[in-house]
């Protein structure tokens, strides 16, 4: 035995210089570019499974899980709205663009969604007839960069999405490359074929709240009034933006976390931006309730919200409802094993997939390849993202009920416990076994 | 014609009475009294209307206009005009940042200075200022023409797409991407018939073009400094 293979399993790889650390040294020496890709952050975060329900024992008392009523309905934007929006499922579609996704997914998301009762929403690059015509209440997404935004579609939505940046990638803008850039989506936003369209970072016609206020109050206007208004934001100091939101003139607030999804931005933005989803709750109701706007201005919480155990835990933590996106295209198709043979042709692989901005989606998705497109039937991705909504519906009611709540929003973060001192600290909910919340004063 | 007293009545009244209109048509000319420098006042029409407002108006005149001509006498704060689709908005005094943000279609006149951001990304709207425009006038501008007849501030046209700008005054500095172009025949008719439409008297062949140099159309890593 040589003396190399003695010692073979001492072989020591560096935690700080690991594989994957050096093969992304190597391909920044060999490009000179940053890295952009899709999907969310892929690093382990604190995130809802390190929360547990404390279901009904003793000292509490349940719900017969399969027979007892447990609310789902929502209504979105009491505050201002003469139409707020009700949906049967406290789960709604995120915004996900036509330009970074296919007319087909557009389509399917709509349709998806209208079969359960909930809303889908637009994106950068304005609203198409597919997904208009198929979602029974959309919403309209206002953006920095106005692609494809006017008037008429503006009084067509249900309700509009004044957006100030996403989980992804706070403070920064988008990028659509321009292989994706097709002539009906150019046509769209008014740019050449083939151009880098980038999105800004920043409104054109505002720079802080009280501007907010005004530009609200003018779509409120052009609208007369009819449709509610909700604010996005990237969670980051999310305490005080959501404090800044309701004195705008929010009937909603979105807060995406980290993990929320992205189709194109540069992977140092994705990674090392924002904060977790389950940190950013606490925050904004906090900001709420110290308004007296708890569940009077409803919030919205996405990223990384995948079953109905983080929709439950969610909803005790006091969001109001919450919108998928990543989970949304995974149950349409988005990076199934049945391709896996044309993603590793792409250099990559079913399951690892996140080269969104390349527009070679081999599941049809994120792309504007016409014949791609065509392998994502809308119907039948309409159909299986309304069961997988249905199945995170049936999933967060039977926590409720075992929590003895007969309407999702009746769940508290009495209800939950963390498993680690980080999650704790973070969802403000004591440590399991104890009553130790890290931070908290007069636990 | 009809006159609305914001003196006496709510802009919420002002906007309710001219989108009426857009359902069934029954006054075409409209006059405000008092505006004050209130905001959002217009926005949102959709019919061939006239409306003069007599007086200062706040943030988002005009906004999203669809087919009516607005005149404001007097100046508009931020945003008059923006995301306009078609028609007219005409400010007779000066306009504050962000005139004519994000505009489709139509024509807007400023007969005094434009602020910072003058046709920030106008997405082919005409913009015709009679005075100077600030700092980073045009900033990602798609489509469309501005006309400063004076002076242009920093950053001109900075981060350009497709806009043709035209300056007859002095241009402070060039944006990233823009660049000074040769003034053709066509523009000379282009920015002619522009100048004739706005109603203002100037030669256009004292002015000079400045468009897209298209470097940074297509990110690439030779660009970096320029981002």
């Amino acid at each position: 035995m040589s003396q190399k293979t003695k010692y073979l399993t001492e072989l020591r790889e560096s935690a700080t210089f690991d594989r994957s650390t050096m093969a992304e040294i190597r391909r920044a020496a060999d490009t000179g570019i940053y890295d952009i890709r899709g999907w969310g952050a892929k690093r382990k975060l604190p995130h809802f499974d390190d929360l547990l329900f404390l279901g009904a024992s003793m000292s509490r008392y349940p719900l017969e899980g399969y027979r007892e009523k447990c609310n789902t309905q929502v209504t979105l934007g009491t505050r201002f709205a003469k139409k707020p929006i009700v949906i049967e499922t406290p789960i709604t579609i995120a915004g996900m663009s036509f330009g970074a996704l296919s007319a087909n997914a557009k389509e399917a998301l709509g349709r998806g969604a209208s079969a359960v009762g909930t809303s889908t929403t637009t994106g950068d690059g304005g609203m198409t007839p597919e997904e208009r015509g198929q979602s029974t209440k959309l919403v309209y997404q206002y953006l920095p960069s106005r692609y494809g935004m006017n008037p008429d579609d503006l009084r067509k939505a249900d309700a509009i999405e004044v957006v100030l940046g996403q989980g992804a990638k706070p403070g920064g803008g988008g990028m659509l490359l321009g292989q994706k850039i097709t002539e009906r989506v150019a046509k769209m936003r008014t740019l050449p074929m083939g151009v880098d369209q980038r999105s800004a970072c920043r409104h054109p016609d505002w720079t802080g709240p009280d501007d907010l206020a005004i530009k609200i109050l003018e779509l409120r206007e052009i609208t007369d009034w009819q449709v509610p208004i909700y604010i996005k934001v990237g969670a980051t100091r999310t305490y005080y933006d959501v404090k800044l939101a309701v004195k705008a003139g929010a009937d909603v607030i979105v807060v995406d976390g980290m993990q929320g999804g992205t189709a194109a931005t540069q992977e140092v933005f994705i990674e090392h931006v924002g904060i977790p989803t389950m940190a950013a709750i606490p925050q904004a109701v906090q900001a709420l309730q110290e308004m007296g706007m708890h569940r009077k201005v409803q919030l919205i919480v996405s990223g990384g919200i995948r079953n109905g155990a983080d929709v439950a835990k969610c909803m005790a933590l006091g969001a109001d409802a919450v919108a998928i996106g990543t989970a949304a295209l995974i149950a349409l198709g988005c990076n199934d094993p049945k391709y896996d043979e044309e993603f590793k042709a792409i250099g990559s692989a079913a399951g690892f997939y996140d080269d969104y901005h390349e527009g070679k989606d081999p599941a049809g998705i994120s792309t504007q390849d016409p014949e791609l497109s065509k392998r994502l039937d809308p119907v039948e991705g309409g159909r299986r993202l309304a069961n997988y909504l249905r199945v995170l519906t049936m999933e967060a009611q039977t926590l409720a009920r075992a929590c003895g709540k007969n309407d999702m929003r009746h769940l508290e973060p009495e209800d939950l416990v963390a498993l680690t001192v980080e999650s704790a600290a973070m969802a403000r909910v004591p440590l399991a076994g104890t009553n130790w919340i890290p931070g908290a004063t007069n636990y | 014609m009809k006159t609305i007293d914001l003196a006496t009545q709510t802009v919420r009244d002002l906007n309710q009475a001219l989108h009426d209109q857009a359902k069934e048509c029954t006054e075409t000319e409209w006059e405000v009294l008092n505006p004050k420098g209130q905001h959002n006042l217009a926005v949102g029409l959709d019919q061939k209307l006239k409306v003069d407002i007599k007086g200062h108006a706040g943030y988002y005149c005009g906004g999203m206009n669809k087919e009516a001509d607005i005149v404001v006498h007097g100046s508009a704060g931020q945003g008059v005009a923006e995301n306009m689709m078609s028609g007219s908005v005409r400010v007779k005094g000066n306009a504050s940042s962000s005139a004519g943000a994000t505009s489709i279609g139509g024509l807007l006149v400023i007969e005094g200075d434009a602020g910072s951001r003058c046709g920030i990304s106008m997405k082919g709207s005409d913009i015709v200022v009679t005075g100077n425009v600030g700092h980073m006038s045009c900033f990602m501008g798609q489509a469309g023409t501005l006309v400063v007849c004076g002076d242009a501030g920093d950053a001109l046209g900075d981060s350009l797409y497709e806009v043709h700008i035209y300056v007859k005054g002095e241009v402070k500095s060039l944006g990233a991407d823009c660049i000074a172009k040769e003034m053709r025949d066509e523009h000379i008719e282009e920015l002619s018939q522009l100048l004739k439409r706005a109603g203002v008297d100037e030669d256009p062949h004292a002015f000079k073009r400045y468009g897209s140099a298209r470097q940074l159309y297509n990110f690439k890593v030779d660009n970096a400094a320029a981002y």
